[in-house]
This record gives structure tokens, sequence and C-alpha cells, in this order.
């Protein structure tokens, strides 16, 4: 009876597992034992079926700059409310400055900030009338998350309205989202729906004041801003918002009796009662809704090109209260059908807690893509063939052992690529298993040019098989590991295609040991180890 | 048996080609300073889209709609094949730079029936990033490398074998800025991959240095020739790798497309010059710094006291 050795059995292994792994990639029809065992196509990347890829800058001090608007406000109004005076008031590059005439103010002020702002604020005193609040680190960084994943969140929500299949969208570092939408043919929508940001706000008009006189003298009260309507007409409103985009939980577009195109609004609860309320005290009042836009452009700024973004608002509708509103309502005023359905979209979506821009695009038609399939098929399989000859003509019966290593190796690297989750097979990557087919027989050739030395400086055929894996061990883990530290460098700094370059090549660097010198050596135990006559016989290499 | 038998002199050689090979490399750098490298999108910036018609291109009438729309600094040429454009344009400042494929896209579809077959938009932001991200991941792996060897050999090694990989990048690069071949991503990763393999070849030299070090300490052998015969061992070894990898290399830069023609080249360029760098550069500067076999063998002294 034959009993087989640890390295047999681990050879065995290896096969089955990377036949089995490796099957679903070449045939689509796949049995379902083979399913049932977790066995999965390669993910391939969007070059090659085909897609769009975003990659979009958060502008967060955007988010910084409104939140540290309102928290002066906040802080303003309070200190009205607690009758602190004050000398002077500024709010400067996100800080707050204040001036008292007295101490006692100041620290009135300190205790009032520390106690109901907690770790919101920093407090530094520039001297004892004078003090400096900074919008602490911690609370930075705290709105800076929360602004980072609302946005995903709503992007989530955004896609998923496009309907495309696999859709991905996640952070990416700090400051960034990345949006990858497989197969999706309609790129100017795609982007359209990824990059607006696009939101209501429904405000009280200002009919104690005369909006005509405040436009001629530029005298506005505090409480109020300038805005014009669709006719051009100027309209004060409230700076008090009613309600915004936030509250509202459900929205789809549609007509009006009169055949405008409208959105149907649904509210949250908090929102509907504080609606219900204020439409209820105001009922024959004019209530304004705002469209609000923001759009990201660049400037030269002092000679330096800069990102700024753009706040549009408009108001959309004009009208007087006639009774109580709550829950649900349509609201009418836009340009066309297309508009009303993208507000009602974004609305659906949630609102966008920092405004956005496209920093990079990488688009592959479906054309492209299975193109590039092709074309990585086609000079994988070439160049398999070219080193699979070749080795056969120089080294004969090792040549061939050679090669089924070669042909596992390639196996393993398609089967492990098909069992990490999140790895994709690119175009680059395609080029990374080629290149390791050129390189993998590398080992081989280190191994076979030593056994040939062996062989002539007269050791046995046995021996010499043994001295030239013993001797070409060192060299090979040597050249291994340094590409290896390159590979491993590559996938750190590499994006995306890049990524999957050295995703195959690490693998294949590694798998490449393996069946280099474990694979080949059983084969050739197996052929030459019992043969008695090998003493007198030579090697076929 | 087949094998490559050659007792070549090649230290004979070794200070004509620490010559050739300092002369090549200014040339390179002075092309590399003065025309630059052709830089694709993905390090400066812009926007490229590739279409393909069913029949022949009408390349200039689509160049004329770019002067008479005013897309400036855009080019147009041919891509692959006579059916196939590519227009690139540079960032604009104060445009939406990210929807400009889009206008352009949208106006052409006006006027021709084609299809749409790649975009690529990089703010130039993003191409700072990504130029930056690739000197740094460059350093950082020669750094890891000459400390691997340094290890693993000893110091002179590693310098000889940083050396080389410098040799083999500047070269290449300079090969990319003379021809001026776009530079983009891809060549990027090719390069790197070529410091792994041409540092293939310098390791498997190397460790036949170090081994025959190791056996002549008794018999006196000097420096040079310890070298040379390594080489020499080594050849058929270098050649047929060499080989094999040109091998599938050409495979890929018949039939792996447009897109991986910059990839492979700068391979194909990067194993002619990592074998030619593996054998002269390495050892040429192991000689020039004075290493003989004593430094290797005081080591193993120490190891078994």
């Amino acid at each position: 009876m034959k009993i087989f050795s640890i390295k047999q059995i681990l050879v065995i292994f290896v096969l089955v597992f990377s036949v089995i792994y490796s099957l679903p990639t070449f045939y689509s029809e796949v049995p379902s034992w083979l399913t049932s065992m977790n066995a999965k196509k390669m993910n391939l990347g969007l070059d090659l079926k085909g897609g769009v890829h975003f990659l979009m800058e958060v502008d967060l001090d955007e988010v910084v700059k409104t939140k540290s608007k309102k928290l002066s406000n906040d802080i303003r109004s309070q200190l009205r409310k607690e009758k602190i005076r004050y000398k002077k008031y500024s709010h400067q590059n996100n800080n707050i400055y204040i001036e008292f005439n007295d101490n006692s103010f100041y620290e009135r002020t300190e205790d009032l900030i520390k106690t109901s702002y907690q770790n919101t604020f920093d407090i530094n005193k520039i001297n004892i009338n004078e003090m400096e609040i900074t919008i602490s680190e911690d609370a930075l960084n705290e709105l800076r998350i929360a602004a980072i994943k609302q946005n995903t969140t709503t992007l989530r929500n955004r896609v998923n309205e496009l309907g495309v299949a696999e859709p991905i969208v996640q952070q990416s570092g700090k400051t960034r989202i990345v949006v990858e939408l497989p197969g999706i043919k309609d790129t100017t929508r795609a982007k359209d729906i990824i990059g607006a940001t696009a939101t209501l706000e429904f405000k009280m008009v200002d009919e104690d004041s005369d909006a005509y006189a405040a436009e001629d003298s530029n005298q506005i009260s505090f409480n109020a801003k300038l805005y014009y309507d669709d006719a051009g007409q100027p309209v004060l409103l409230k700076r008090n918002v009613i309600l915004t985009g936030e509250n509202i939980v459900d929205a789809s577009s549609g007509f009006d009796r009169n055949s405008r195109p409208s959105v149907n609004i649904t509210l949250d609860g908090p929102g509907a009662k504080r609606f219900s309320k204020t439409t209820d005290d105001n009922i024959g009042k004019l209530m304004a809704v705002l469209f609000i836009e923001s759009k990201s452009e660049q400037r030269i700024i002092n000679g330096e090109s800069k990102r700024v973004t753009r706040k549009y608002e408009k108001i959309i509708s004009l009208a007087t209260i006639q009774e109580r509103l709550s829950k649900s309502f349509q609201i009418t005023g836009l340009d066309s059908p297309k508009q009303a359905r993208d507000l009602a979209l974004y609305l659906r979506a949630g609102s966008m807690a920092a405004p956005m821009y496209i920093i990079e695009e990488r688009t592959i038609g479906p054309s492209l893509g299975a193109d590039n399939i092709e074309k990585g098929k086609i000079s994988v399989i070439i160049g398999l063939i070219l080193v699979l000859v070749f080795m056969v003509y120089y080294y004969r019966v090792f040549g061939l052992f050679a090669n089924s290593a070669l042909i596992i190796n390639i196996l393993i690297i398609i089967s492990i690529m098909s069992l990490i989750p999140g790895a994709t097979l690119t175009l680059p990557g395609i080029a990374g298993i080629v290149l390791t087919v050129g390189m993998a027989v590398d080992a081989n050739v280190l191994i076979f040019e030593r056994i040939k030395e062996e062989i002539k400086n007269g050791s046995t055929p046995l021996a010499s098989i043994e001295l030239g894996y013993k001797k070409a061990f060192s060299t090979i883990a040597d050249a291994n590991i340094t590409t290896l530290i390159a590979s491993i460098i590559l996938f750190i700094f590499g994006t995306g295609p890049i990524k999957g370059f050295a995703v195959t090549l690490s693998i294949g660097v590694i798998s490449s040991m393996f069946t280099a010198i474990i694979v080949t050596r059983v084969l050739a135990n197996l052929l030459y180890e019992n043969k008695t006559n090998l003493k007198t016989r030579k090697l076929n290499i | 048996m087949r094998t490559i038998d050659i007792n070549f002199d090649f230290m004979k050689w070794h200070k004509n080609a620490v010559y050739v090979s300092s002369f090549l490399i200014l040339i390179s750098l002075f092309s590399i300073f003065t025309k630059g490298l052709n830089y694709g999108v993905d390090f400066n910036g812009g926007t490229v889209i590739e279409i393909g018609f069913e029949n022949n291109a009408p390349i200039e009438d689509i160049r004329n709609h770019l002067v008479e729309n005013n897309y400036t600094k855009s080019s147009v040429q041919y891509f692959g094949s006579n059916k196939d454009l590519l227009i690139r344009m540079p960032n604009i400042v104060s445009s939406d730079e990210a929807t400009l494929s889009n206008t352009l896209v949208a106006e052409l579809n006006n006027k021709y029936s084609f299809s749409l077959k790649r975009v690529e938009y990089v703010g130039a932001q993003v191409g700072e990033e990504l130029r930056d991200q690739g000197i740094t991941a460059a350093l950082i792996a020669l750094l890891l490398i000459m400390i691997y060897i340094a290890l693993r050999f000893e110091y002179r090694f590693s310098i000889g074998a940083i050396l080389a990989l410098l040799h083999d990048v500047f070269l290449i690069m300079g090969i990319f800025s003379i021809t001026q071949i776009e530079f983009n991503l891809s060549v990027f990763a090719a390069i790197l991959a070529v410091i792994g393999y041409s540092l293939n070849d310098t390791i498997v030299v190397f460790d036949r240095i170090r081994e025959n070090f190791k056996s002549s300490v008794a018999e006196n052998t000097d420096t040079i020739s310890i070298t040379n015969e390594s080489i020499n061992q080594t050849l058929s070894r270098t050649l047929i790798t060499s080989l094999t990898t040109l091998l599938v290399l050409a495979s890929l830069i018949f039939f792996g497309g447009e897109i991986l023609f910059g990839f492979s080249f700068a391979l194909i360029a990067g194993v002619l010059v990592g074998t030619y760098s593996s054998i002269y550069i390495a050892s040429s500067t192991l000689l020039m710094m004075n290493i003989s076999a004593k430094d290797i063998t005081i080591e193993i002294d120490e190891e078994k006291p």
C-alpha cells in the first residue's frame, strides 16, 4: 500500500481547492453544490464590466462655517435674553470675539457658555474684558464626522433611486466619498443626481416692513432678508425658518389641478407639529417656499485657484395661508416636470450636510469593458502558451513539472481572488497575472539551473535534485520577498486599478513560491525517487 | 541537457559599463528636466474622452468643433485605430470641470453618432496628490528594500542594489521623456514592478557572490574573478527568466490593447535595462566599494564562535 507524504497531501489539497474555487470564473453555469461551498465568480472591476467611478470631495469648511454662524447667532440671542451687555461683538473666521465694559459680564458669559454648551467651545482670554470663543477640536471633529456620514447616507439613498445593481457608496479618507455605479449608461443623469444639492426652506414673509423701501435704502432689519420673486419684485422674508428639507420624510412629484408640475410632501412628527402650529397662527398671511441650490465653483482668489460654494436661493412659491396645513401638502412653482422629479428625489433621499463636488471621474462604456476582458484573456493565453512551449523545449520533463506548477499557480490566483471579499480583477490586475506567469517560472529556472550544475559537478541524479532545491531556496526566498515588498507598497499607496495590479502580483508571488518549490518537487520525486536505475540513467533536464 | 555555456570576462568591462551608464543617465536626466514627461490626466489633471465610430472617425470635423466652441488647449488624436478618437482637455479654472465632458459629448451627439467608450476626469488637486503619493511609494519601497538587503547581506550590497534600481528608474523615465509616450498611473505601476523584477536579478547575482565568497576564503581568490564567476554561473538563469518575462510582455504589448501599451512598454524597457544593470551596475558598485571575501566571512565567524 502506498502512503502519501505530507507534501503530496498538501499539493492534492491545494489542487482540489483551487480547481473548485476557480471553476465559477470559467463556467457561468455551475452546479449548486459549488455555490453552496461559497464558490463564486471573480469580481470584475469597473474597467472590465463598464460603469462609472466618482470621487467626491465633501466641503467640510463650509459645514464648519455654517455651524459656527448658527452657534454665534444662538449665543448672541442668549446674551440678550440674559441681559448681558457687551461693547463689541464680532464673528470672524469661525471665531467669536466679544468685548465687555465690565468684567462681571465677562465672567457671566464664560459661565453661560460653559454650562449651556459644555465642551463645544474653547474660551481664550484676550484681556480682562475681551474674549475669543472658538469651537473646540473635539466638537469640530464630531461635526465633520457627522457631516460625512450624513452625506454618505444621502448619496446612498439617491444612488438607490437610480436603480443600479450593486452600487458602492463609501467614505474614503477623511473628506471623500467614493461612488461606483457598475453598468450605468446615462452618466449625465448620474452626475446630476449625485452632484446636486437642492433643498427647500419654508419662511414667513415679513409684511410689517416695506420691501421696496428696504431695497432702496439697503436698511434691512436684523430679523429679515431680502429676496426677489419670479417677477423680480423684492420680498422680505423672516429669518426664522419654519421648515427645512430635514423635516421631510417623503416626497413625490406629480401635477396639480392646473397641470403644473408639483411636489407632494410628507413631514415627520416634529416638523408636522411645528408646521401646523405656525400655519394655524398665521392664517391670511403670506408664506414663501425657498428652493436652495448649492453649487461649487472654482475661482481665482489672490492668484490661487480655490473652490467656493455658492448658494442659489429662489422663491418658488409665495402664497397666502388659507387654512391650517398638516403632515402632507403640495407645493408648486417649479420650472419643469424634471425639476419637480429631481427635487422630490433629493427631498426623499434626505439632505446633504455639506456641499460636495466631483474631483475624479472614470467612466468605462460597456463595449470597452467587454473589449478589455477579451484583450486581457487573449494576452494571458498567448503569453502562457509561449512560456509553456519554451519551458518544455528547454527543460524537457522538468519543463513539464514547471508547467504544471505554473497552471496550478494561475488557478490559485483566480480562486483566491474570487474568495477574498472586495478583491476585484481589473485590467492592470490581468497584466499582473501575465507578469506573474513570466516571473513565476524564475524560481524553477533557478532550481533547474542548480540541478544542472550539480550534475556537471558529478553528483548523482537524485543528489543533484536534492542539492538543487536546497541551494536555490534562499535565493528564491530573498528575490520573492523583495518583489513582495514592492507590490505591498503599491497596494498601500495605489488607487483603483493599480491596487488591482498589486493584489494579483502579491498573490502571484506568494503562490508561485509554493508551486515552484513544492509542486515541482513532489512531481520530480514521484517520477524519480523509486527508480533504481537512476544511478546510471541521466536526468531528462 | 541544454545549457548556455558562456564564460565571458564581464568584469573586464565593468569600468566602461559605468561610463556608458553614467552617460545614459545624464541624457535621461537632461531630457527629464528640459523636455519633461508627458504626464497623462492621472498626474496632471484634466479630462480624457474616448469615443468610437462605426467607420472612420471625422477627426478634422471634431478638431474644428473644439476650436469653434472655445475648448482651449484641447487635442484630438486617433486611439488604436482610425475608428477611435481620444480627446484631451486640460482643467479650466472657473468652469465646472467635472461636467465639461458631459457638455462636449452632448454637443457632439447632436452632430455625429458614436459610442462613448471612456471618460476620465481628474481634478487638479487629485492629480497632484497622485503624483506625491507615487513618489512617496517609490521612496518607501526603495528604503524598505535597502533595509532588507542590508540585513540579509551587507550594507554595501544594499547600496549596490539601490544604485542599480535608481539606474533602471532613471533610464526608463528618460526613455519616456525622450519618446514622449504618456506617463500615467499604470506606467508608474510598471516602474514599481520593474524595481521588483530588477531586484530579483540583482539578488540572484549577489547571492552567488556571497556563496562564492564563503567557499573561497581558503583559496584566497581575488574579488574580481569571484564576481565574474558568479555572474557567469547565474547568467543562464538571468537570460532564461528575462526571456520568459519578455515572451509574456510581448503578448501583452501586442494583444493587451492601447490602454496597456505604456504599461507593457515600460516593463519591456525595464526588463532589458534591469538585466543589464544587475549584471553590471550592481556588481561594479560592489567592486568599487572594495568589498572582499573577508567582509562576508567575518560575519560567519561571529555567528559560530
